[in-house]
């Protein structure tokens, strides 16, 4: 069975540095996949070139069992890959509601239609009750607490029904109550069959949620199997405490 | 659309239709031309300056477009005198067609480098004006034949053409607003990348937005031609009708239906005035700047955003005490 994506050779050099190094990873269809490493591993980096936002210097992305030749942000989001951002992403002038609607991944000929039509408001309404926003509707973005900006922006990324969602840090900078609810919503979803990539530093999350977990070191795979494998593993531990 | 808003389209065009019938004047008519214009170019400069966040300063280019146009066409005939307002829409197509590929190129760039890149595109625009000497005339100008409108009502029809065009251009702004057009144009000025990473198509509505926005630029830079009769490189395109437009745009609100008009309706009467009343010194250049800064520091972001915030916000200050005086009327119960 082929991965749902899958990651070859990837490199990525800024200037003399190479923050993505021959990386190759895998996420398995069904799977809430773990990408963990110590700061400045490449993490974030090999999300910013697997969504499209970063051309690579050199390896092969396949989502979806078709190789991804020129990663646009825009198509790839419409094919089923959404993310999120490590600093919550949300429009601050758009209301909770057009938040959400603006990312149902409407077609051209959609663009003329009515800003919020009717099915709008009743799809995003759905979602805004499984998120317990609805009594946020009509705040402005930038009326909303961190938290909520987090949630409003893991919301807004499932409207297009994603099948793989890559989140960046999902739990950073926001509370012990808010990462539990964060981790429901990521369960819940993932049982209706969506597939997660994860960067987190929060290993207990990882920990609990997690299978496989991959660990990058210096932009290269260097680990990758269950929670315990990993945690016992020389050279994970190396990474993370050695010098 | 809200019974508030047709009533106030319905109340502001009824009135500006009306308004010829009973002014006597040519002067004040004349000064109402060039409100319309100038509302009609700030509202249309809105949907990429304001909706989109992009913002243009080469909008005269296109404006000079549209004037050399209808310069060239008509300058041996206007028939009975409403051919050229006939040709504005081939012109405004037109134009709006042929700035696809500048558009696409020049929005690579984004904010300073944008208004970098636009500036440019204007003072190209203004040389060639001045050095393709068999088309333009070059700087001895352009004139135009002068059409047989009746002496007394010579400026009616021109005053009708503006107001046309400012009920296109506001027409086209609210079009906007209401489509996912707007909701995508306003994803993209908060944060294009991440409106792009949406799935939003970014790059085909700010192209949409800019044809749109200087498609109406040269229109009016049509009549406004036609109107004056006789065209020269330095005013057709000129910076000052890019700064005016700007200016108004930021005056009234960005991003709004109604700021770029009202920002047009208070900054031409003024600019004319000091004009009159500082004479050929170009002080009134600098009292037009004066009002620009005051307003700025009272109204950073404009006039109409400024007032609709705070409406905003007393309601929601009223619904709170409200809520509060509820609670205590229960308490004390």
């Amino acid at each position: 069975m082929s991965a749902l994506l899958e990651v070859h050779g990837l490199t990525k050099r800024f200037g003399g540095i190479t923050a993505v190094d021959t990386c190759t990873l895998e996420v398995q269809q069904g799977t809430i996949t773990a990408l963990i490493g110590p700061n400045g591993s490449g993490k974030t980096t090999a999300f910013n070139i697997i969504t499209g936002y970063l051309k690579a210097d050199a390896g092969t992305i396949s989502f979806d069992g078709k190789r991804v030749e020129k990663p646009s942000p825009a198509s790839l989001y419409r094919d089923g890959l959404s993310r999120t951002f490590q600093q919550a992403r949300i429009f601050p002038d758009l209301s909770v509601l057009e938040n959400l609607v603006v990312a149902s991944s409407y077609s051209l000929r959609g663009l003329f239609q009515t800003r919020v039509s009717k099915q709008d408001r009743d799809r995003a309404g759905e979602m805004l009750e499984e998120f317990k926003l609805s009594s946020l509707s009509d705040l402005r973005g930038s009326e909303l607490s961190y938290g909520q900006r987090k949630l409003l922006e893991f919301a807004a990324v499932l409207m297009s029904s994603p099948k793989l969602v890559l989140l960046d840090e999902p739990t950073a900078g926001v509370n012990p109550v808010m990462i539990e609810t964060m981790e429901r919503h990521i369960r819940s979803r993932h049982k209706e069959g969506v597939t997660f990539l994860i960067v987190e530093h929060d290993m207990q999350l990882v920990m609990r949620l997690c299978d496989p977990v991959i660990v990058l070191d210096r932009g290269a795979t260097i680990a990758k199997g269950t929670p315990a494998e990993v945690q016992t593993n020389p050279l994970v531990l190396d990474a993370y405490l050695g010098d | 659309m809200t019974k508030a808003g047709i009533l106030r389209a319905v109340i502001f065009f009824g009135g500006l239709a009306l308004l010829p019938l009973g002014i006597e004047p040519v002067w004040v008519l004349n000064l109402l031309i060039f409100t319309l214009m100038y509302a009609a170019l700030a509202s249309s400069w809105n949907y990429i300056g304001g909706y989109a966040g992009y913002p243009s300063l080469g909008h005269a280019a296109f404006f000079g477009i549209g004037a050399y146009s209808i310069a060239i066409i008509f300058e041996k005939s206007v028939g009975r005198g409403y051919a050229p307002f006939f040709m504005l829409p081939v012109i405004g197509i037109a134009v709006a067609i042929l700035s696809i590929p500048i558009g696409m190129i020049a929005m690579r760039t984004r904010a300073d480098v944008f208004a970098i890149v636009t500036i440019t595109l204007l003072f190209v625009a203004q040389t060639l004006a001045f050095n393709l000497r068999t088309v333009t005339g070059g700087a001895q100008g352009k004139g135009i034949a002068v059409p047989p409108f009746a002496i007394s009502h010579f400026s009616w029809p021109f005053y009708y053409a503006m107001l046309l065009l400012l009920l296109l251009s506001m027409g086209i702004s609210f079009y906007f607003r209401r489509s996912k057009i707007g909701l995508s144009l306003a994803a993209v000025k908060a944060d294009e990348d991440k409106a792009h990473g949406v799935g939003v198509p970014v790059t085909f509505v700010k192209i949409v937005a800019f044809a749109a926005s200087v498609g109406i630029a040269a229109m009016v830079g049509g009549v406004w031609a036609y109107y004056g009769g006789y065209i020269y490189p330095q005013f057709a395109v000129d910076p000052l009708i890019t700064i005016g437009m700007v200016l108004m745009t930021f005056l009234g609100g960005r991003a709004t239906l109604w700021g770029p008009v009202i920002g047009a309706f208070i900054l031409v009467p003024a600019q004319q005035t000091f004009a009159y009343q500082f004479g050929g010194s170009q002080f009134y250049l600098l009292a037009y700047a004066a009002i620009f800064l005051v307003i700025m520091l009272i109204l950073p972001r404009g006039i109409l955003p400024t007032i609709t915030d705070r409406l905003r916000t007393k309601a929601k200050l009223r619904e709170i005490s409200a809520a509060l005086t509820a609670q205590e009327q229960e308490a004390s119960r």
